[in-house]
């Protein structure tokens, strides 16, 4: 099975201090540093155990600058195939649609059976992968927590639904896929693995050579744009319980049954 | 029968024998050479492992280890009874060798063993004997009537090995026995024909069968004598034979294992013997996958595992139901050895261990504070390994999500928390702190003869920056011109190579170690007992690293320390000694003369202190890993503190603070008990002239909630 995965490199929410820029509409760039988005990962470590189960090549997408190969590398470590880093200056500013775009342009000059995406980015929306469905008029399945390869090129996948209980669904490929974080355990990738992929070299596809109208992506294209960036202010913290040990228990219970924990 | 008194008669009644006795010789020495030979089979398809050099230090260790049974006093009944055994088997290697030989050559006299020599030497083991034979009826009583827990195997680990160890106690008591026999029936021959009789041991065992047989014919004593020398012969070849199958191979294993065995403590082997680092990317594979990735050496200490359960007993892991028994890491890969190295046919190997017969969670579980190897008579090595075996997953990316965020936070930020780089000092940057002591960046213009290595969780804890304080204002107070690097410090990394990630270690070393020779600094302290192992131990070119316990107690005695006696003379303090401080690196008495030093400070031992400290969890990764557990380390140890009568913890490493505090809730006795760092409660006694003295920042208090005094 030819499997394609989307994945995308974003400032790490666990390593960074976010924080507003002067300007306030996006947030401070200096001395962030990047990983690929968690979701994204799991979409990889899902896409080479189905090809380790049922044979094929995974091949890792991502649209941005040169600076976004890290996260290519990376995910060659893991094991994929290859990787492919799409990267024009008329892709900037682009919306969910104008990537679909250029994501759309890219698979359809290969012969993927699967289309793999995280269920979204860390500083994203959720929508490139139902976009791009759309798009190669593939279906589509969204936060997936398991996957399985059926017979007569169909796969059987579930998803998790509000509460805890699974639902599963039968869909053909090829098909487009958005994968939920926990459906696997993603394999380490070490300081070795990176450096025995540092030398592979990365194809890089542009718009032209995609075949992609400029005037169809980049910010001038984009419908949706980003008109402010909000930080919530901290609330007050935790609160405290100073009682006994069987007072707190009695307190604490009360506190989870009022927000709807216990039933 | 070494003596000379040797009648002709006797000599007759094994004659007969002879033909017997020299095919069962030549028998039962072809199936040990053979036996032997294939259990070398894996040893020469084993990585390298270069154990030839300083043979003086080695032969000290046979000396002290094996020839001295050194740890065995430490477990007193076992200990006496291995020791009395050992002792017998060593005083009787020449008369079991002799009573061989006579066989085939009646008249032998072992040489130097006539006359006189040879009757001490006889009565030396007819009691010999005897000793080993009551220690086999008392170890035989002991598996089964009292049975040690530490026996007992755990249904995850296989069948119980009693049937084993008694079926092999009993066939050297019988070994015993025989060649008691074999002496009382010549003596009593030697009477009843009025020769001079061989003086046997009064109360022994050969001088009791002499007894029973003092009256029988001549013609019983011959059968009895003949019947005893074969006894005697089978045995001793059914038992080499045997031994090589089970545990009683360290019979035979254990000089070779001890006089190999390491040489250096608080180091790790490294990825491949005869690699170096530049050369570590061209390695195929990293760490133990398969059996035949151990070292031969490491085979060798399966092979001699004596089963006798001391590594597990003193386990943390294992006293708090984590899946890790140390025992077993040998006793598995000793059975994978032997099933998979047949003394008949193929070997087949190139199995992987892990989730054959190791758990993914069994490797993960220890904390390599090293109470297993600490304990082991026969020095067997169980660090290496465990950290070989997590190289080889590490390598498979293998590895546990929990571990898998801070081993990538330390790779971008060289922290396993994932903070700033530029925040790396900002515990030193807290204005109250900087009116009591400044602390300088090493830099271009700042320049110092000493570097306070303070590590990560020193620098980003709020609790334990208290810990980073307390040790700043201590140096201020000797005199130290002292400096950090700041932002330009990394994660020692001393856990990221334990954990297996060999070279996301030697990245973070490389940068401290140029870091810290751009510095120009001649000497290092740290308050952090992982960080002084990692720079003393795993760091190569870096400056000689001192722990602040060391420079505290050398202080002390200098007098440049003078200690005000405790406020509240009523707390009974106990020194926790943390394992990289105490058994990596053998620092046990200077904190505790630095606490003795302390006016009106009660002080009282834990029973399990010094090296046999019992871990509190683990330090740096560690403290990330979710492991299976059914209570923490924390947990126990905390406990122990309060059976030895304390209420105050003394540690002197920020990990063990983290889990003695967390314990400490954990078990309730918030409010009982506190625990408070060295290094804190130094900088809280001291007596300091002017302003100084008055302050209380930056420390030691023993409450977390009021430690954090910095902005």
């Amino acid at each position: 099975m030819e499997i394609l995965v989307c994945a995308r490199r974003v400032p790490d929410t666990s390593e960074n201090e976010i924080e507003l820029n002067s300007a306030g509409n996006d947030i401070e760039r200096d001395e962030l540093v990047y990983s690929v988005n968690e979701a994204d990962n799991y979409a990889v470590e899902e896409a080479l155990q189905i090809a380790a189960r049922v044979g094929g090549n995974v091949t890792v997408v991502t649209v941005g600058s040169e600076d976004d190969e890290e996260v290519l590398r990376r995910e060659m470590a893991m094991g994929a195939t290859h990787g492919v880093l799409i990267t024009d200056d008329a892709f900037s500013g682009s919306d969910g649609r104008g990537i679909a775009t250029v994501l759309k342009a890219f698979a359809q000059k290969g012969n993927y059976d699967l289309i793999l995406t995280g269920v979204q980015a860390e500083d994203g929306a959720a929508q490139v992968g139902g976009v791009l469905a759309a798009m190669l008029d593939y279906p589509f399945a969204s936060l997936l927590t398991s996957i399985e390869v059926l017979d007569g090129r169909k796969l059987k996948v579930s998803r998790e639904i509000e509460g805890g209980n699974k639902e599963i669904n039968e869909i053909d490929l090829p098909c487009v896929l958005s994968i939920q974080t926990g459906i696997n355990e993603p394999r380490y990738v070490g300081m070795r693995g990176i450096r025995a992929v540092a030398a592979v070299p990365i194809p890089t596809f542009d718009a032209s050579q995609l075949g992609v109208d400029p005037g169809t992506v980049g910010e001038a294209a984009a419908k949706v744009k980003r008109v402010d960036y909000f930080v919530p202010v901290l609330g007050k913290g935790a609160e405290m319980l100073h009682g006994s040990r069987e007072e707190n228990v009695e307190r604490v219970l009360e506190l989870v049954a009022a927000k709807g924990g216990l039933k | 029968m070494v003596g000379s008194y040797f009648p002709a008669q006797l000599t007759d009644w094994l004659t007969s024998g002879k033909t017997l006795f020299l095919t069962i010789h030549v028998l039962g020495v072809a199936c040990f050479g053979y036996i032997v030979a294939r259990r070398l089979v894996p040893l020469l398809r084993a990585e390298r492992d270069p154990r030839f050099d300083r043979p003086l230090a080695r032969l000290a260790k046979v000396g002290k280890f094996w020839l001295g049974q050194w740890k065995h006093p430490r477990y007193k009944t076992a200990g006496t009874l291995h020791i009395l055994i050992f002792a017998g088997f060593i005083l009787l290697a020449t008369r079991a060798f002799t009573v061989l030989i006579v066989g085939v050559s009646a008249t032998f006299v072992m040489p130097g063993l006539s006359g006189e020599a040879g009757r001490v030497y006889n009565v030396v083991t007819d009691y010999a004997a005897t000793i080993v034979f009551l220690c086999m009826i008392v170890a035989v009583i002991r598996r089964l009537v009292f049975r040690p827990a530490r026996y007992e195997v755990p249904a995850r680990f296989g069948k119980a090995h009693k049937a084993d160890a008694v079926f092999l106690l009993t066939l050297i008591a019988v070994l015993m026995v025989a060649d008691s026999l074999f002496a009382a029936a010549k003596a009593a021959a030697q009477a009843q024909q009025g020769q001079p009789v061989e003086s046997l041991a009064v109360l022994s065992l050969p001088w009791m069968l002499q007894i029973v047989f003092a009256s029988s014919s001549l013609l019983t004593l011959r059968d009895v004598y003949f019947g005893a020398y074969l006894l005697h012969e089978v045995t001793f070849y059914f038992l080499l034979c045997y031994r090589p199958f089970g545990i009683q191979f360290h019979v035979e294993t254990s000089l070779f294992n001890v006089y190999f065995a390491k040489l250096e403590r608080g180091t790790l082997k490294p990825v491949k013997w005869g690699v170096s680092d530049e050369y570590l990317d061209q390695v195929k594979s990293f760490g133990v996958k398969t059996f035949e990735d151990f070292t031969w050496k490491h085979m060798l200490d399966f092979y001699s595992c004596a089963d006798c359960g001391r590594c597990s007993d003193n386990c943390p892991a294992n006293a708090v139901g984590r899946p890790l028994s140390p025992r077993f890491i040998g006793i598995k890969a000793r059975d994978y050895a032997f099933q998979h190295y047949p003394m008949f046919g193929k070997a087949s190997n190139g199995k992987a261990l892990i989730g054959n017969i190791y758990s993914e969670d069994e490797i993960w579980s220890c904390t390599t504070c090293g109470a297993c190897e600490e304990e082991c008579p026969l020095l067997v090595e169980y660090i290496d390994k465990i950290v070989d075996l997590r190289r080889g997953m590490v390598d498979d990316g293998n590895v546990p999500q929990s571990l898998q965020k801070p081993l990538k936070a330390l790779e971008s930020r060289g922290n396993p928390y994932g903070k700033m780089e530029k925040k790396r000092a900002d515990w030193a940057n807290a204005k109250e702190f900087q009116q009591v002591c400044r602390v300088k960046t090493l830099g271009k213009n700042n320049a110092a003869e000493t570097l306070y290595f303070v590590d990560s969780i020193t620098s980003y804890d709020d609790r334990m920056q208290s810990i980073g304080r307390a040790t700043a204002k201590i140096l201020d107070h000797v005199g130290k011109n002292f400096g950090i690097l700041g932002a330009a410090e990394q994660d020692s990394g001393h856990e990221v190579r334990r954990f297996g990630e060999e070279l996301l270690f030697a990245a973070l070393r490389n940068h401290n170690v140029d870091a810290i020779k751009a510095s120009g600094v001649k000497r290092i302290v740290t308050a952090d007992p992982h960080a002084f192992n990692a720079l003393k131990h795993d760091y190569k070119d870096s400056p000689p690293v001192e722990h602040i316990s060391q420079v505290i107690a050398r202080e002390v005695k200098a007098g440049t320390i003078k200690f005000n006696a405790v406020e509240n003379g009523n707390n009974v303090y106990t020194y926790h000694d943390p394992c990289y401080l105490g058994r990596h690196n053998q620092v046990y008495d200077d904190p505790r003369d630095v606490l003795d030093a302390i006016p009106g400070l009660k002080r009282v031992e834990m029973t399990r202190s010094r090296d046999r400290s019992f871990c509190c969890g683990g330090g740096g990764l560690m403290l990330f890993y979710e492991p299976k557990e059914e209570q923490r380390m924390g947990v126990k140890r905390v406990q122990m503190a309060v059976e030895a009568g304390a209420n105050v913890i003394v540690t002197a490493c920020p990990f063990c603070m983290v889990n003695m505090e967390d314990a400490i809730k954990v078990a309730g006795l918030e409010g009982k008990m506190t625990a408070i760092d060295l290094a804190e409660l130094v900088d809280q006694q001291i007596v300091r002239e002017g302003p100084k003295a008055t302050s209380t920042l930056g420390g030691a208090c023993g409450d977390s909630s009021l430690c954090k005094t910095s902005a």
